[in-house]
């Protein structure tokens, strides 16, 4: 009798301490409040169960082709993400990706992801990814994205692209979120987001009289990174080879991953 | 053996049951010093909003440095965020670790949530009236505005359970930036007052479209004749013009109504003719209206340097800029000869230490953002208008106002307008009552808008039983039953969940089973007295 009520009350006590858990509620922590935008509220990587059919895959003219807003499912291989942070709004984690396959790229906004799983989103991963695609601000994106990952595929880390010849032109955009590389570019001037807290590097190129806006995305490659320092390094007038991913914000405004002085 | 685990058990499950979970913070409560001691040094934190904008940066550091020149025993360290949501979550973070900053830019919904832990934020009326140090205190070093010169309504929007847990510092509105020159070419006038019948139908009529898929009234592939920046605003400004509930004084929710249903029908209706985005969906309502792709763009007075084809701050490039007529009006409008919009803006909180001067030198810092010579600069970095009447009384900010159009810089006449609008109708602006948890159910206001409007792009069906789902996924994702509950209301709370149920149910056995124990137990000592 009193090995039960020993256990009752055991059981009681796992419910009190239970019932006393995560009801309180971080506020909204967006990393950029003003400038965000919506992401799923599903979980990031539950497995579909065994018996659901699997849908296919886009391939990427197909996923090109597909209308705004349309939901989408793609697979393709990691080249890299921002940081992880929590969305204590939709409460899971989320994180930014630079994917691509051997077609076409794509960019993977605040894709619902466990902070477990984040670490294991390195370059080459293949994953699969559905979500609806979008724009914003002339970016083509995979919004409110969930993923799993794809067991036992290959691997895939693109080369950069030369795409030097095609600024200023409207052929560019047709690689955008790619891995790109910029040749012989002039550096003009830079400018912070905010010296303190979200330290995006505005940049200022020049190429052929004129001139182009890149970025130093500070959740891609924060302060710490050897490109960041490189970059706010930079003397007007260098002259340096760009490499980075082609993104697009009212136009084009590639995330700069390396630098170096061009030969 | 048993006897202790028992106890050990009993006393667990007191803890767990009794011990409230809640682990606020204790902090004895400020009470203000007879004299300022200018003997120590005094370094305190004050962390600050910028819209991404350098000048204002300079003006905060400009202010400190004045400041410090005035009391050289107070150092004041500066922390700089471009946006309200990362302050408001640093706030609570710090607040667990008794680390908050000693001021802080604020939104009175933010201070709701600091002030559930005791004594965190320092009511500051006893400061307000404090003959040395407080408005217009005798022994200020500065000229700041008497209690008296503050805007009564900016004041009063920082009034929370019977004291002021905080000074305005700065105040805007929305305001609808209308490309006029669009309006026109497709037959209509701008009025003085826009209503929302006017906005949709105009925005309607504006996606008429030629035989190759370019709209007829920019020639483009790309036109939202309406963006809203900020659906949290929409959904709430509507609800107040409608006279429809949000919630009350009390904290109860009133938002999923049969007004908010009608007027997310309006929003599908419109979306799915193309006439209707948001922010969050497509992008910068300025870039859109800058480019000609948007004629009715709503925002922030404090963002009308980015509006217009003259705009001192252009975010798109060169050769997407359209040259328009902008105009500036009210938000559109239920019934226009009641006209009502919302009042927003920062405000600046102190935050309590253990040591009283600290905040006393906290407090002088504060109420020096109030001066003159803070509030003008400040304010004529955006459409911002100063909180005091003092500055906008004072001879400088009636001479900036007078020269609208003067130049496309500081005198560019859409900010001009802009500050204005507010300036003019303080009389018609309104905020949402404060509570713990207010702040979730704003984002729930704009999450309804928000999912409305993708759904429909997505080609969903979007009918009543979408809007009841949405409506009961909304409640959930913001934990808005809850704060039915923390405001201690009436609200409706639902059925009692299962977890809570088992754990009731749970209890109630085990008070069984103690009393048919101690019962038997009775018995078996009686048969063996007997």
């Amino acid at each position: 009798m009193k090995k039960l009520i020993a256990l009752m009350l055991a059981l009681c006590m796992v419910l009190s301490l239970a019932a006393c858990t995560g009801t309180e509620q971080t506020p909204p922590a967006n990393e950029n409040n003003d400038d965000t935008k919506p992401v799923a509220t599903e979980p990031a990587t539950d497995p579909a169960p065994e018996t659901d059919p699997v849908e296919p895959a886009m391939t990427y003219a197909e996923y090109d082709a597909a209308e705004m807003d349309a939901e989408v499912v793609v697979e393709c291989y990691v080249q890299a993400t921002q940081s992880w942070w929590f969305n204590s709004k939709v409460n899971h984690g989320v994180i930014t990706v630079y994917a691509q396959d051997q077609d076409g790229a794509y960019f993977l906004y605040e894709m619902a992801c466990e902070e477990e799983d984040a670490a294991k989103l390195v370059p080459g991963t293949k994953i699969r990814v559905t979500g609806y695609k979008g724009t914003w601000a002339g970016e083509i994106e995979i919004m409110e994205a969930t993923f799993e990952f794809v067991e036992g595929a290959d691997t895939f880390i693109a080369a950069p692209k030369d795409v030097t010849a095609l600024l200023g032109t409207e052929e560019l955009i047709k690689s955008q979120n790619q891995k790109v590389l910029f040749k012989g570019m002039t550096f003009k001037s830079l400018s912070y987001k905010d010296d303190e807290y979200d330290k995006d590097i505005y940049v200022t190129l020049e190429k052929d009289g004129a001139e182009y806006s890149f970025c130093v995305e500070n959740y891609l490659t924060g302060p710490d990174t050897d490109v960041y320092k490189a970059v706010a390094a930079l003397e007007a007038g260098a002259v340096i080879d760009i490499e980075g991913f082609l993104y697009w914000y009212e136009g084009v405004n590639t995330h700069i991953t390396a630098i170096a002085v061009a030969e | 053996m048993k006897k202790f685990l028992a106890l050990f058990l009993c006393a667990l499950l007191a803890v767990g049951v009794f011990s409230g979970c809640h682990g606020k913070v204790e902090r004895e409560g400020f009470s203000v010093p007879e004299k300022f001691d200018t003997n120590n040094t005094y370094e305190i934190t004050f962390w600050a909003k910028n819209d991404t904008n350098v000048t204002q940066v300079e003006i905060y550091k400009k202010a400190i440095a004045d400041f410090e020149a005035l009391y050289p025993n107070i150092k004041v360290k500066l922390g700089l965020y471009t946006d309200y949501g990362r302050i408001y979550n640093d706030v609570i973070t710090n607040i667990a670790t008794g680390t908050t900053p000693n001021v802080c830019i604020t939104y009175p919904d933010h201070i709701a949530t600091y002030r559930t832990g005791a004594n965190i934020v320092v009511p500051l009326d006893d400061l307000f009236a404090d003959e040395k140090y407080g408005l217009g205190g005798s022994e200020l070093r500065f000229d700041g505005p008497t209690q008296e010169e503050i805007v009564p309504k900016f004041l009063g929007e920082c009034y929370q359970d019977g004291a002021h847990y905080a000074v305005p510092y700065m105040r805007s509105t929305e305001a609808c930036y209308v490309n006029k020159t669009f309006v026109e070419k497709l037959g209509y006038e701008v009025p003085d007052v826009l209503t929302w019948e006017y906005i949709w139908e105009v925005s309607q009529a504006a996606t008429e479209k030629n035989a190759d898929g370019t709209f007829k009234v920019n020639g483009q592939k790309v036109l939202l004749p309406f963006i809203y920046k900020s659906t949290d605003n929409m959904m709430i400004s509507y609800l107040k013009q409608a006279d429809a509930g949000y919630s009350n004084s009390l904290g109860q929710v009133q938002l999923f109504n049969d007004t908010t249903r009608s007027f997310l029908e309006d929003v599908r209706d419109y979306t799915k003719q193309g006439a209707f985005s948001t922010f969050k969906i497509s992008g910068y309502p300025a870039n859109f209206l800058n480019a000609g792709q948007c004629i009715f763009a709503i925002d922030s007075t404090a963002g009308a340097t980015w509006m217009g084809s003259d705009a001192p701050l252009i975010d798109i490039p060169d050769d997407k800029l359209v040259q328009f007529e902008t105009v500036v009006r009210m938000i559109p409008q239920v019934d226009p000869q009641n006209p009502q919009m919302i009042s927003q803006g920062p405000s600046l909180c102190v935050f309590n230490k253990e040591d009283p001067q600290e905040v006393l030198a906290s407090w002088l810092f504060a109420q020096f953002m109030l001066t003159n010579q803070v509030q003008i600069a400040y304010a004529q970095t955006e459409g911002y208008l100063p909180v005091t009447s003092k500055a906008h009384e004072s001879e400088e900010y009636q001479d900036y106002l007078s020269r609208s159009g003067e130049n496309n810089g500081l005198y560019y006449s859409v900010k001009l307008d802009a500050t204005k609008l507010l300036l003019d109708n303080i009389d018609k602006t309104f905020v949402t009552p404060v509570f713990n948890g207010s702040a979730s159910l704003r984002d729930a206001a704009g999450h309804l808008i928000e999912s409305v409007t993708k759904s429909t792009r997505r080609k969903e069906t979007v009918d009543e039983n979408y809007i009841e789902g949405l409506f009961v996924e909304t409640a959930s994702l913001f934990r808005l039953t809850q704060i039915g509950a923390d405001a201690g209301g009436k609200a409706q709370l639902g059925p009692l969940p299962t977890g809570s149920l088992v754990l009731l149910c749970a209890l109630g056995a085990v008070w069984i089973g103690l009393g048919t124990w101690f019962f038997i137990d009775v018995l078996r000592k009686k048969r063996k007295k007997s």
